[in-house]
């Protein structure tokens, strides 16, 4: 998958998860949670989402890499080269 | 009769909320009561394919964002849906009320079959790897979940739970809700019952290969109480919330009172894991007339439970027989005929169909009787015409279910 489609990938499933949410003007560089309501159970939905739809398992400890969208693409980029 | 109860003791229905296959409101019910319209379809399960069933049509987003009704239950969603319904109704304003002092009293029949199997089917599309096992499972199954999805909400803060009481639940939920009441733990009660169970093929599978699931080439008259053909129940949705309160806080605030509860009972057969005993529930109806302090020729109405089940329909005429006799004021009906069977719901939902009758004085009928069972035919069973009566006075409602519980409750038409 190529850099944008990651990114479009992430707001799809955020989408899904919190569809009250208006992701149009989400800042790339500040954390999710801090800009849309999202509480720990929702960032688990994420998590399970790309276990589904990819068969990425990210690790607890890499958590934090999740936490901005930014930091999300460069850490699934390497993961879904191939997809 | 009983010496008069003080006001304090005495609790009034306030506010009804409900959703049933056949209706939104109480108005809505009721008018499809009278014109003899069922509720009853068809909806796809999991496994089983087509099946009948009562399924509700209502829009869960007038009261729910789309993120809690991801994250919630379709019983969730009835519940709040109801809850918000009744408050309306009851013309409280739920903003100026302390929250911290509603209960929340839900009968459930089950509670977590639904979420279970919907999470089965899902992983078995991933070869059941349990990775994928939803982290919402829990909260979804929990037992008080319906009634925990009220008090999310609506920020109500006093105590929430639901009430395991198989198909007797909707009753449960009331007399759980007076007592409350009665007790002072809560000054204003949400008390009913709540099914989601058409939503999971297990209810219907286990019904079916006991020969208890209603089948016909029409869905609208499958559910046939009384009927010589009747085959089984029809698994229903809905839900029904009551406001409950006590009438010294009502006199003062003067609402509109649809009835006021004076006797309720419940007891166990003892007996079997689902066959009836008609003897229980004639101890229960008594019971219920005793702390009614009435007698059963004050009776107007009986709301019979009447499921369709060939044995379960004759057990229960058997039980009102020998309490009622041949009374020549009481009049016997049953709402399942419309609506199918509505489980943790039933109990309430067939009770506020039928208080109007408090008002209109017509009791409405018993749908779907094309041959009426000789062992059924009850003096006074008003089949497939509404009957129009000099009074009703008192309204019982008899609500029974599995591992022998039964429960009868009794509504007087208010009067000070």
């Amino acid at each position: 998958m190529k850099t944008e489609e990651i990114r479009s990938m992430i707001l799809e499933v955020i989408h899904e998860i919190v569809p009250d949410e208006d992701l149009s003007n989400l800042k790339g560089d500040v954390r999710i949670r801090d800009q849309i309501e999202m509480d720990s159970m929702d960032f688990l939905d994420i998590i399970m989402e790309l276990r589904k739809r990819y068969g990425i398992t990210v690790p607890e400890d890499d958590y934090m890499k999740l936490s901005t969208l930014d930091s999300s693409v460069a850490y699934l980029e390497p993961l879904l080269k191939d997809t | 009769m009983v010496a008069k109860m003080p006001d304090e003791t005495r609790i009034v229905i306030t506010g009804i909320g409900l959703i049933a296959p056949n209706g939104n409101n109480v108005t809505e019910f009721r008018r499809n009561l009278l014109a003899g319209k069922s509720g009853v379809g068809k909806i796809e399960t999991h496994y089983m394919g087509e099946v009948i069933a009562g399924v509700c049509d209502f829009d869960p987003l007038k009261y729910q964002s789309k993120k809690e009704l991801r994250r919630g239950t379709r019983a969730g969603s009835i519940a709040i849906y109801c809850a918000h319904e009744a408050i309306a109704d009851s013309k409280l304003d739920l903003e100026s009320v302390d929250k911290s002092r509603i209960g929340i009293y839900l009968g459930i029949t089950e509670h977590g079959n639904v979420e279970t199997e919907h999470e089965i089917y899902n992983i078995k599309q991933f070869d059941y790897n349990v990775e994928l096992w939803s982290h919402h499972h829990n909260p979804r199954t929990v037992a008080n979940s319906p009634a925990g999805e009220v008090t999310l909400n609506t920020g109500i803060t006093g105590p929430h739970y639901t009430l395991g009481g198989a198909c007797a639940a909707g009753n449960l939920g009331l007399i759980q809700g007076l007592q409350m009441l009665r007790l002072g733990d809560v000054d204003l009660a949400l008390a009913g019952g709540v099914s989601e169970t058409p939503h999971t093929f297990g209810v219907f599978a286990a019904f079916k290969n006991e020969g208890a699931l209603a089948s016909h080439p029409d869905p609208q008259k499958a559910s046939r109480p009384f009927d010589r053909d009747r085959n089984g129940i029809v698994v229903s949705e809905g839900g029904c919330i009551c406001v409950l309160e006590r009438l010294s806080d009502v006199l003062e605030r003067d609402a509109k009172i649809y009835g006021e509860i004076v006797g309720y009972a419940t007891n166990s057969d003892a007996f079997d894991f689902i066959l009836p005993n008609a003897q229980r529930q004639v101890e229960c109806m008594n019971l219920a007339l005793k702390k009614a302090g009435i007698s059963a020729s004050d009776i107007d109405i009986i709301n019979t439970h009447g499921t369709a089940t060939p044995e379960g329909d004759k057990a229960e005429c058997q039980a009102i027989r020998e309490v009622f006799g041949n009374n020549s004021n009481t009049y016997i009906n049953n709402t399942k005929s419309y609506i199918g069977h509505t489980m943790g719901a039933a109990g309430a939902l067939e009770l506020v169909g039928n208080l109007p009758s408090f008002e209109d004085h017509i009791v409405h009928q018993t749908i779907n009787v094309d041959n009426l069972d000789p062992e059924c035919a009850l003096k006074n069973l008003v089949i497939n015409e509404p009957k129009k009566v000099d009074k009703v006075d008192y309204i019982l409602n008899n609500s029974f279910g599995m591992l022998g519980i039964n429960s009868a409750l009794i509504v007087k038409g208010f009067a000070e």
